[in-house]
């Protein structure tokens, strides 16, 4: 039986939501929920993590909702997809992450409002469901993933399973920066 | 005695799913079976196992394979359990004679006296087409069930 840590069966492609050098020799993805408090807060370390290493890092947000235990998580993550669909998905995520006690339906539209969206546009997306199969397809590939909570991590592609504490992840980082 | 290998006709049995309803393996005949032996209602990691193939019931149902957790753990402690994961498949109950069933299959943890963290997928003929045994603390994802069922997807009918 083997203890290798799992590999993102999934590359990062350019469909990806991305932050970050596109070439950068570092690759941090997460599956992340946003209902989910572990995700909550890893959000704040993420954001230390990538202006530390700054060009030498991307960053790469993945959807994986567990809507049954978190009933707000599926329609903020298609929020957030609306958003994208409008060019703003980094600035959804980090309001949704900011504000996961205002995860309710009105509350998604007040956000929308706030970031300048295409209100109709946005309503008329969550209403009828058009980003739920990208949503999915985040979950799924996951799952296949060895994903199995949330958040998990992946640096270059490896899961990471150490600690998300701002010297665990930077620590991890920078080992495989060093061995690159 | 390890868990039971694939090849291995999966034994038969029936359990309490609630105090008045039972579930038993030959009904699933005809179609694939996901068995899912975790140690205890609660626990942390079972929770995450739990709810994460909570949900992939239609990823699973996809491949015509249905899902079931067994744990030693009583009827009204599963009933309160799937209640709060608002879980969408059945929690079987091992419990008396405890853990008869873990240890058919041959997944029975003495020193903890629960059953090991194990998942075993049959086939529709009932029999054990793969297994796994996790570190009892280790959530092991789905990922090993999904390949297993797409492998069936992929086999020559019986």
């Amino acid at each position: 039986m083997s203890t290798r840590a799992p590999r993102l069966t999934r590359p990062v492609a350019d469909d990806d939501h991305i932050r970050g050098p596109v070439d950068a020799p570092l690759t941090l993805l997460e599956y992340g929920d946003f209902e989910c408090p572990h995700c909550g807060a890893a959000h704040p370390i993420i954001e230390e993590v990538r202006a530390r290493l700054g060009p030498q890092l991307r960053f790469v947000y993945r959807h994986f909702p567990l809507s049954n235990v978190h009933p707000h998580a599926e329609a903020a993550a298609e929020a957030a997809e609306a958003a994208g669909a409008q060019g703003r998905f980094w600035e959804m995520h980090d309001r949704l992450f900011e504000h996961q006690d205002a995860l309710e339906d009105d509350d998604l539209v007040t956000h929308a409002r706030l970031l300048g969206l295409d209100l109709e546009q946005f309503v008329e997306e969550l209403g009828t469901g058009v980003h739920a199969p990208r949503v999915r397809r985040d979950f799924v590939s996951g799952v296949r993933s060895g994903v199995n909570g949330t958040p998990s991590f992946y640096i270059n592609g490896v899961r990471h399973d150490g600690g998300y504490d701002m010297a665990s992840l930077l620590g991890a980082l920078e080992a495989v920066l060093r061995a690159a | 005695m390890g868990a039971l290998q694939p090849g291995t006709k999966a034994p038969d049995f029936s359990l309490h799913t609630t105090p008045d309803q039972s579930v038993a393996l030959h009904e699933f005949c005809g179609r694939r079976l996901i068995l899912c032996f975790y140690p205890a209602d609660w626990s942390p990691v079972c929770g995450d196992q739990v709810t994460l193939y909570n949900e992939l019931l239609s990823e699973f149902r996809q491949h015509n394979a249905d899902l079931l957790g067994i744990s030693v753990d009583g009827v009204w402690c599963h009933l309160a359990y799937a209640k709060d994961r608002k879980l969408h498949f059945p929690l079987l109950s091992d419990f008396e004679p405890k853990g008869a069933v873990a240890r058919a299959y041959g997944v029975y943890h003495t020193p903890l006296g629960t059953s090991e963290r194990a998942l075993f997928v049959l086939d529709e003929t009932g029999t054990i087409r793969w297994s796994y045994v996790s570190p009892i603390g280790v959530n092991p994802g789905a990922d090993g069930i999904l390949e297993a069922l797409e492998g069936l997807d992929g086999a020559p009918k019986s």
